[in-house]
């Protein structure tokens, strides 16, 4: 190609560039959903502009109708043949529309409680709309790409939206300290996955992940040392930012200071987005026996032990916590945990363990998890906000509509029988025995007794009475905020009722 | 040959005047001289593109910003900033040394092969870049406009003080 343009005398440059590098076959269905979610935060932006001072009902309206829309055209191109587009840089398959719609289901959700959270805590900002509808669209990114320069950019769309959403309660030195730490650490874990791309790319001369599978090739060690030390790195940077032990130091103190409807929508979309890639580079990174050892031979085992490990710490650390976000955030280190199970379990068996357990696992930790914030956040009051066990205390008596949903989610993320949480771990279990990974089934289920204790307490504090509030009285329930419960909490239930139609509908066979 | 060499000197001055001034400012504006020298290096080497990219990105960006924030940092006139001897000194030069000699041996074998140390015409110009970018890239360039929008709507939030 390049010995083409050498001959270059001028003239014939651009017939011999457009030759070169023709243009790429455009499906526009494809970046529909991405692009309706981007333009609807900026148009967001404008309306931001132009609304009556501190009413911010016209952006959420408006946020809530073009995520709609998004969804729709992701349910709309379901039955669509799978295809890549823009020269390989967009992927439309099943587990992109599926995941591209959790991310909108979540970013709905959390966009409908912000509003009278951020009133309590006194920063209305009508920027957060836009921001959060820009990170949202950095997830759909991650998952809708076969290619790790997609990958990459998707990430960072999405993390310097939440950098700056973490630290958006300025007043408060807590948010300041966790937009920091997050960003220094996150900037950190880019440069690592940044590096591991960079040694793919070195090995191979692609970006693609199909392209790096299929030269993978054992036998060349300088090959397979470079292909190595770069999926270690890429490993790195990914388990950065799902929040696998031991990469996980930022994520309680991130998780405590940021204000609560972005920490819900970190642990929740933040989450699906990477364990997408993580999912993306896992299933692509298999090869076959006959070179001699394959590829994840190697990735395999250290995935294995860090899939024990961030379970049985997230759990153990989570017991002896004293704050209830910094609970959730160790709760959500080991979801994470669970879920990469169900990854390896797939990967280590793709023909009998689908992508069904992740996204029903993926769904219903959302739903669970934005609840129990939700709930949370009902703590702030004229710009305070108390986050700890106590001031939980009595919300029983000032709203028992949302203590009965908090009831709910706990029930669901410890995994009692009738919620949506005890069916993702049970499908969780049985794929991990399914793709011989019956260690980690043990762990799993020991972990799930292990946790009742913290989550308990959740929802014991809930019903404690007050004794001499050390806080205001927490803000009354409003209209987005009950929505909020009220779906997640109906959700966690619906999914369940109609788990055979709904996984028919979003991956096709469960 | 001429023309390089001249360049090289100037690079090589300004490049020891970055390390050598005492006052920040001074060694700021040595390195802007370094990088705006380097970009013409580039240009004779026939690539117009990265010379006119380290112009824009490193001597226009990035060392404005340097001198911003070495001028707001205020830091007043230049101390005398006396360095102890130690063997620590020493044994700075000698792993920096040491660092040298292992990239310019593996350098320098490789530069010996080429006999004409250019890139090929329309090789990295801007029409070959630019039509890369706007077909096989188009949709990574669109992504990377909205990250940059995420970046100066993210700044202004976290800057503006009042409602």
């Amino acid at each position: 190609m390049y010995n083409l343009l050498a001959q270059t005398d001028g003239n014939g440059l651009a017939k011999r560039l457009a030759e070169a590098f023709p243009p790429p076959t455009i499906d526009w269905p494809s970046i529909l959903p991405i692009a309706l979610v981007v333009c609807t935060g900026i148009v967001a932006l404008i309306v931001e502009m132009l609304r009556p001072r501190q009413n911010n009902n016209a952006i959420i309206g408006f946020s809530l109708v073009g995520l709609f829309f998004a969804g729709l055209s992701l349910t709309s191109q379901f039955a669509s043949p799978d295809l890549e587009s823009f020269g390989g840089m967009v992927l439309r398959d099943r587990f992109s529309l599926t995941i591209q719609l959790l991310v909108v289901m979540v970013t709905g959700l959390t966009i409908l409680f912000s509003d009278g959270y951020l009133r309590a805590k006194r920063i209305p900002f009508g920027e957060f709309y836009p921001l959060v509808l820009w990170s949202a669209s950095g997830a759909m990114m991650m998952a809708s790409s076969k290619n790790l320069l997609m990958i990459f950019l998707g990430i960072e769309v999405l993390s310097i939206s939440l950098y700056v959403l973490a630290g958006m309660s300025k007043t408060e030195t807590k948010s300041e300290e966790s937009a920091l730490k997050y960003f220094l650490l996150g900037a950190f874990a880019s440069a690592f996955l940044l590096y591991g791309i960079a040694f793919m790319y070195g090995a191979t001369g692609s970006l693609h992940l199909d392209a790096i599978r299929s030269a993978w090739n054992p036998n060349d060690e300088a090959f397979r040392n470079m292909m190595l030390f770069g999926m270690g790195l890429m490993l790195f940077g990914l388990a950065f930012k799902a929040a696998f032990v031991p990469f996980h130091q930022w994520t309680p103190d991130v998780y405590q200071g940021a204000p609560t409807n972005v920490t819900a929508f970190m642990a929740a979309g933040s989450k699906i987005g990477a364990m997408a890639a993580l999912w993306r580079l896992l299933s692509a990174s298999t090869t076959n026996v006959d070179l001699g050892a394959t590829f994840q031979s190697y990735w395999m085992p250290a995935l294995f032990w860090i899939a024990i490990l961030t379970m049985t710490v997230g759990n153990l650390v989570a017991l002896v916590q004293k704050d209830v976000k910094r609970t959730l955030g160790y709760s959500s280190i080991a979801h994470a945990g669970y879920i990469l199970v169900g990854i390896l379990a797939h990967v280590n068996n793709p023909e009998k363990v689908g992508i069904g357990t992740t996204v029903f696992y993926l769904l219903s930790y959302s739903l669970m998890t934005i609840g129990a914030f939700a709930v949370v956040s009902l703590t702030a009051k004229n710009g305070k906000e108390g986050t700890r066990f106590e001031d939980l205390h009595g919300l029983w008596k000032r709203s028992p509509f949302a203590v009965g949903c908090l009831i709910v989610f706990v029930a669901s993320l410890i995994g009692i029988p009738p919620t949506s949480g005890f069916f993702g771990k049970l499908m969780i279990f049985n794929d991990a025995l399914a793709s011989d990974l019956m260690p980690l089934a043990i762990v799993l289920a020991v972990n799930s007794v292990l946790s009742v204790y913290y989550y308990v307490g959740i929802a014991k504090a809930a019903f404690v009475d007050a004794e001499g509030a050390r806080t205001p009285e927490s803000a009354p329930m409003n209209l987005g905020l009950a929505a909020t419960c009220l779906l997640c909490a109906g959700g966690i239930f619906a999914v369940v009722i109609l788990f055979n139609p709904l996984m028919n509908w979003l991956v096709g066979a469960p | 040959m001429t023309t390089f060499t001249v360049l090289a000197i100037v690079a090589v001055l300004a490049a020891l005047g970055v390390v050598l001034f005492s006052s920040p400012v001074r060694s700021a504006i040595c390195l802007v001289v370094n990088f705006f020298v380097l970009a013409f290096v580039y240009f004779i080497l026939n690539a117009e593109l990265l010379g006119i990219t380290q112009i824009i990105v490193y001597t226009g960006a990035i060392m404005v910003l340097f001198l911003f924030v070495i001028m707001l940092l205020n830091l007043g006139g230049p101390q005398a900033w006396k360095e102890r001897r130690e063997f620590r000194t020493v044994l700075g030069f000698g792993f920096g040394a040491a660092l040298a000699g292992v990239i310019a041996s593996q350098l320098i074998t490789h530069f010996r092969e080429h006999s004409r140390p250019f890139a090929d015409d329309g090789y990295g110009s801007p029409q070959a870049i630019g039509r890369v970018l706007f077909t096989q890239y188009v949709w990574p360039f669109e992504v990377a406009s909205v990250l940059l929008l995420v970046g100066i709507v993210g700044s202004i939030l976290l800057a503006k003080r009042k409602l």
